[in-house]
């Protein structure tokens, strides 16, 4: 039990997250999770401004259902499938975000700094989730695909097209990463 | 009745997901500085096997419960749309520390304050489709 209590190291998670694209395949589906974007837009309505919109969202209800399973997973694995350690992040990582101004790194899932309440409900605050979520959103339809449809599924099925994405995954992280957020966040 | 099946891998992948700290805005800052193995190992052990049972999938023509070929599509041809997607896309994930997924499980998980991230992850979806057709592909 102690096993399951603890994070689980990479070469279990990994080849269990390829059961899970195997399993959707086998079920005939694909595993893609920002194509639920664009249905939650199409059952909003949001086909009255863009054919992109215009889609039998009722075909897409089973992708929809594994979001919610997600959901109901991510709360069960948190209450009942966790011992409460901490992420053993590399002593660099911990160090280059003291630098930043993040404090307690790696006790939650997210930094305080970024998502507590208190953080969120400044206009900074705010705008760094609204915009973060913005780019996930616009560049993940424009690119076809995230880190499921591409990294995952497309790398997977050796397409040439989720390789050019992924390597823009790259240079956005990168450029956030080294650039912008020690401007936003830096003192 | 049909969508259970749906229902449970969506909950595996969810445990998963957490379990291997994937969901974590600092696994993804490590990943994006070079400086641990953990996530490139969780990507690239999933793309391996990945890529070796489709291919196998394939090679076997097995047959899904819906009993046609798993051939799984091939993405468009192009280069601007998943070039360019792909680093605005890249931009949200280090910011967010969060990719689709992840979004909708750490909601789960108890941090609501991602139901903002994924506000604004509609609203950019709702943007590129009003878009879409003044941007290269």
């Amino acid at each position: 039990m102690d096993y399951i209590l603890q994070p689980w190291p990479w070469y279990v998670s990994g080849p269990l997250i390829a059961l899970v694209m195997l399993i959707l395949v086998y079920f005939g589906k694909t595993f893609g999770m920002s194509s639920n974007l664009q249905t939650l837009c199409s059952m909003g309505g949001a086909g009255k401004y863009s054919d992109y919109f215009r889609l039998d969202w009722k075909a897409q209800r089973w992708n929809l259902t594994v979001v919610l399973g997600a959901i109901i997973g991510g709360f069960i694995a948190t209450q009942f499938l966790s011992d409460g350690s901490a992420i053993a992040l590399s002593a660099e990582t911990i160090s280059d975000l003291n630098a930043l101004g993040f404090s307690e790194v790696g006790e939650t899932l997210l930094p305080p700094e970024i998502y507590s309440w208190e953080n969120v409900m400044s206009i900074k605050g705010i705008l760094i989730l609204v915009i973060a979520g913005f780019l996930v959103g616009f560049g993940t339809r424009y690119a076809g695909g995230c880190t499921s449809g591409h990294a995952i599924t497309g790398l997977s099925n050796l397409q040439l097209p989720s390789l050019i994405a992924v390597i823009g995954f790259f240079i956005g992280g990168l450029i956030m990463t080294f650039f912008i957020l020690p401007l936003i966040f830096g003192t | 009745m049909k969508f259970l099946k749906f229902l449970l891998v969506g909950i595996f992948f969810g445990i998963v997901l957490v379990k291997s700290e994937a969901v974590s805005w600092y696994r993804i800052y490590e990943m994006f500085k070079f400086q641990a193995f953990h996530m490139y190992g969780i990507i690239g052990s999933a793309v391996f096997l990945g890529a070796l049972f489709i291919w196998l999938f394939k090679k076997y023509k097995l047959k899904s419960i819906e009993g046609k070929t798993m051939d799984l599509a091939t993405k468009d041809k192009g280069v601007a749309r998943y070039i360019l997607g792909g680093t605005i896309f890249g931009l949200g994930w280090a910011l967010a520390g969060a990719c689709p997924g992840p979004m909708y499980i750490l909601v789960g998980t108890g941090v609501f304050s991602m139901l903002i991230v994924i506000a604004g992850a509609l609203l950019g979806t709702f943007a590129y489709g009003l878009l879409m057709k003044k941007l290269p592909h």
